[in-house]
């Protein structure tokens, strides 16, 4: 039975999005990773980016499938995320079933790059999907409808994952680990992330400076009231705010003081913080 | 609980039930009295306090209600606190400390009473403060109180209180700055030249060391602007500009390149110009080279020793790597200012382990640099391990056959110790029932909301019926749309199956420190936590169990069980955990292995071994003591890591602990610096864990 046009037009409106930016992605790189990424992409083989939130990783990305041309499909995910929310679903429209990719089938099926965002927050039985992808298979069976898809050599998945999580329930497994090729990410240098900060907040550099100055100081207090310091992007939107024309002080208290902390003692002394360095 | 008041008679009965008044022949009549006034709230209050501290001594609780009641009144809102401030003392320093503690206390309250209303005191800004100079720091600082700002370079001293500033907000501001430039003294090496041959010139030192501190907060205060723009506008705000004789020195200390040294030829400059009094600027700190430099010459000392020491391990690993063996006579350390090398061997400093790294980075600050012959060996010849040998202490008479023996590592020999640790398996032994009731009764809001909170973590395995969207089609309800629409009727769009399955396959094993340190607060702290924790858990459904551990020395390790895994939280186990008490020595290594076992045999995916403790691995006789016992941990750590488990600490250290990152590893392991805090805390920690 052939699909009628409201069921068509119903998929169409849902399939998958395949990105690809028209300009560059600004990217700094800041030891091998272009060309490891690269490199792996060539030799088709996955690519897993570990590192702390807002140090640009999803950026890098971006980055890579423009400097590549390949489409690209970012998968945030999250712990309700399926094996179904990634292969594909049968929808019903009016009376009929059709069928929809997930995000995954739609890569493979274009040769994309899919990114699938903080991998360990999705449910344990989607690792179970990716596996026949990340080896010589590089194939995705897609139960539902009984096929078997192999991937074009332009088809790549990268994953990415925070290691400082504490969490034993998100820990990467090894038999899923090893099967990527690893880049660790880690903030920029303080010069190079205050270029990173001025260009992408908007701000000079006296001011890029000091915020990421600010974020130094946050990243110390690790372990003793943060869980995490101040990522790069947290640092990029108070610039953000501060090119706005909102003052310093009362936009690093926004972007950076308040996301960061809860408890009084910690708030308080990122307030301190903030008024020292600006 | 009702508003009525509770009369002098209910009162008296109270403090008799809660301090066996009538056994003792004492009588709680004025006591009862006096409390008689107060609303009903703040009775309980009082009550509830002498419950607390009749708990750790019977007179304690008749100390606190005597105290209180004279003067429950006064306190008002203030009177937890003051109640905790004695409890806090008892614990150091036993009734006569608990007492003085209340007075001082009531003293204290009385002069606030007096004092200007924009006061603030150092305990107010003490957290913010600490927070605040570890993210400068690094590491965290030692603060404390004092009548003057000073730091000997490790310990920063600042006045009780502040009222200098009209409100509250700059006298916090106050503080902020003089900490600030306490902590500039030494990281800006205000302590890297020997004062002395220029002091001694002085005819009255205190003058000499005035001006002195007010070269150096000059020169502090040009290094501070380019790191702390915002705080140097704070200090130019408290001193105004430097007066017109003051100017040129201030001009040239602020040049990037001034040093200590230049503070000193301004010091001279001025003596022989015939000083007088210094000016006075609000925002000048004390300052005592003595004592920095003293606690420097430790410190480097030290430091250069855990260097050399790990340098040589790494060189001996691997021979390339630059400076072998014995080819630079080792030179007597720290010509003051030596020139730093213009390579600081980055790369050979960033192998080395934290330890090293972190004593790298003081000597860096305390020397300006680093000296090369840090960087040669200790001397011709091997490794060189630096503590004595071991000393058989005298050991308690263990009873019968252990029933496990276990390997110990010695990390001087790098080898095994065999059969080395003799372990004791027992029951923990039963405590009050009461006492169990009390915290949970003292708790039960908290643990409502902490089980309430972990409960919507349960996850059961269930397939969700007619649902808007979902992996699978639900046949029923798509066969009945279809008939609603043949019908006529509107059909529901609710057609899909969702599979929710949050599996938790997790079994934790809570590994409770019964050393002697945790005597008192610490204690109670484990043992209130424990109780809410189980609360916690129970409605989560996890498996778990308890065991405490103590031990004297190698032949006699002991561990209590307060709850199997097969256990259930029953009366009998509620018992155990009020049985936890403070015993012998952490000897922990042993511990870890014992416990990592039962937990291997555990049939769970994830398995997790939470130790509580108060501080670092130690037992009697001096060899487990640092080094040797963190390292012994460290591998019993790292082979339950390789048997599939997990580690986590949780550590109550008011000195920051600096070898927990490596014994647990990076975001395994929280400090609390303050017991009380425990409770609240850990059923956090353990959610946020395992979420």
């Amino acid at each position: 039975m052939k699909p009628t046009q409201a069921a068509r037009s119903t998929v169409s409106a849902l399939a998958t999005p395949l990105t690809q930016p028209a300009a560059e992605p600004y990217y700094h790189a800041v030891g091998d990773e272009v060309e490891v990424f690269a490199a792996a992409a060539q030799s088709q083989l996955p690519v897993m980016l570990k590192g702390p939130t807002g140090c640009g990783k999803t950026r890098f990305v971006e980055h890579m499938a423009w400097r590549l041309g390949r489409p690209l499909v970012t998968v945030a995910c999250h712990d309700d995320l399926t094996t179904a929310d990634l292969v594909g679903r049968y929808l019903i429209v009016g009376d009929e079933t059709v069928w929809l990719d997930g995000p995954l089938t739609a890569a493979v099926r274009a040769g994309a790059i899919c990114y699938l965002d903080e991998i360990v927050e999705a449910r344990k039985d989607t690792t179970v999907v990716i596996h026949p992808l990340t080896d010589t298979r590089r194939a995705l069976p897609v139960e539902k409808r009984g096929e078997y898809l192999t991937a074009p050599p332009d088809f790549m998945l990268v994953i990415s994952w925070n290691p400082g999580y504490q969490s034993v329930l998100k820990e990467m497994k090894p038999s899923t680990r090893q099967r990527f090729v690893a880049v660790d990410f880690d903030y920029p240098q303080a010069e190079v992330e205050a270029r990173i900060v001025a260009h992408e907040g908007g701000v000079d550099a006296a001011t890029a400076g000091r915020l990421v100055k600010l974020g130094g100081l946050t990243r110390k207090l690790k372990g003793a009231g943060l869980d995490e310091g101040a990522g790069t992007r947290l640092l990029v939107h108070a610039a953000q705010l501060i090119a706005r024309g909102m003052h310093p002080l009362a936009a690093c208290t926004a972007a950076i003081a308040r996301p960061l902390a809860d408890e009084p003692d910690t708030r308080n002394a990122l307030d301190d913080l903030i008024r020292a360095v600006f | 609980m009702s508003e009525r008041k509770l009369f002098a008679h209910e009162i008296e009965a109270r403090l008799d039930e809660l301090l066996l008044l009538k056994l003792r022949q004492r009588s709680a009549e004025r006591t009862a009295r006096q409390l008689e006034a107060l609303p009903r709230i703040r009775q309980e209050r009082v009550l509830h306090w002498v419950g607390v501290a009749a708990q750790g001594a019977n007179e304690l609780g008749w100390l606190l209600a005597s105290q209180g009641a004279e003067y429950a009144v006064e306190l008002g809102d203030g009177f937890d606190a003051w109640a905790r401030a004695g409890l806090a003392a008892h614990d150091g320093g036993g009734l006569d400390a608990a007492r003085a503690a209340w007075r001082l206390a009531i003293e204290e309250l009385r002069a606030s009473a007096a004092r200007p209303s924009g006061s603030v005191a150092l305990a107010e800004v003490e957290g913010r403060l600490k927070r605040f100079l570890q993210a400068l720091h690094g590491r965290p600082l030692r603060l404390a109180g004092a009548s003057r700002a000073w730091t000997d370079g490790e310990t920063l001293w600042l006045p009780e209180r502040l009222a200098r500033a009209a409100d509250a907000n700059g006298n916090r501001r106050l503080y902020t700055v003089l900490a600030v430039q306490l902590w500039a003294q030494g990281r800006f090496g205000s302590f890297n030249v020997d004062p002395e041959p220029e002091l001694a010139q002085w005819a009255d030192r205190e003058m000499a060391l005035a001006w002195f501190a007010l070269f150096e907060a000059m020169r502090l205060e040009a290094r501070l602007e380019t790191e702390l723009p915002g705080i140097v506008r704070d200090i130019r705000d408290l001193r105004g500009p430097w007066p017109a004789a003051l100017q040129p020195a201030a001009e040239s200390l602020a040049r990037p390149e001034a040093t200590t040294a230049d503070s000193l030829a301004w010091l001279a400059e001025q003596r022989k110009v015939g000083a007088g009094e210094t000016p006075i600027f609000p925002h000048l700190t004390g300052f005592d080279p003595l004592a920095a430099r003293r606690l420097r010459a430790v410190r480097i000392a030290r430091d250069s020793k855990t260097l050399r020491r790990a340098l040589n391990i790494m060189r001996a690993v691997d021979p390339h790597s630059r400076g072998g063996a014995g080819d630079r006579e080792q030179a007597p350390l720290a010509a003051e200012g030596d020139a730093l090398p213009p390579d600081l061997q980055a790369e050979e400093l960033q192998g080395l382990p934290p330890d090293a790294q972190a004593a790298a980075q003081s000597l860096q600050q305390d020397l300006d640099g680093m000296p090369p012959e840090i960087l040669s060996p200790a001397g011709p010849g091997a490794w060189q391990p630096e503590e004595r040998e071991e000393s058989e202490a005298p050991v308690a008479e263990p009873d019968g056959r252990p029933d496990a023996v276990y390997d110990e590592w010695d990390y001087r020999r790098e080898a095994w110790r065999r059969d080395w640790c003799h372990l004791y398996e027992s029951e923990g032994p039963a405590g009050e029932d009461a006492w169990v009731e009390g915290v949970r009764s003292r708790h039960a809001h908290l643990i409502r909301s902490i089980r309430r909170r972990f409960e919507s973590l349960r996850g059961e395995d269930k397939a969700e019926r007619r649902q808007l969207d979902g992996e699978e089609i639900d046949l029923d309800a798509q066969v009945e749309a279809r008939a609603d629409r043949r019908s006529g009727s509107e059909p529901s769009p609710r057609l899909f199956i969702h599979r929710r399955q949050i599996e938790r396959s997790l079994a934790v094993m809570f590994m409770v420190d019964m050393s002697g340190s945790t005597k008192g607060w610490v204690n109670d702290a484990e043992r209130e936590s424990l109780v809410l924790l189980c609360e916690a858990i129970e409605a989560l459904g996890d498996r778990y169990a308890i065991y405490g551990f103590s031990g004297w020395a190698r032949t006699r390790c002991d561990i209590y069980r307060i709850k199997s895994f097969t256990d259930r939280y029953d009366a009998a186990t509620r018992r155990r955990i009020a049985g936890i008490e403070a015993r012998d020595y952490t000897r922990m290594g042993v511990a870890v292995r014992h416990l990592s076992g039962l937990l291997q045999g555990q049939a769970t995916r994830h398995k997790l071994l939470v130790t509580l403790s108060d501080g670092r691995p130690d037992d009697h006789g001096d060899e487990y003591r640092g080094r040797y016992g963190i390292e012994d941990t460290r591998r019993a750590l790292l082979e339950a890591r390789e048997k599939g488990i997990r580690g986590y600490c949780v550590t109550i250290d008011r000195h920051g602990a600096d070898y927990l990152p490596q014994l647990y590893g990076p975001a395994h392991y929280s400090v609390i610096d303050d017991a009380k805090k425990l409770p609240r805390k850990l059923a956090e920690i353990y959610r946020k864990l395992t979420a």
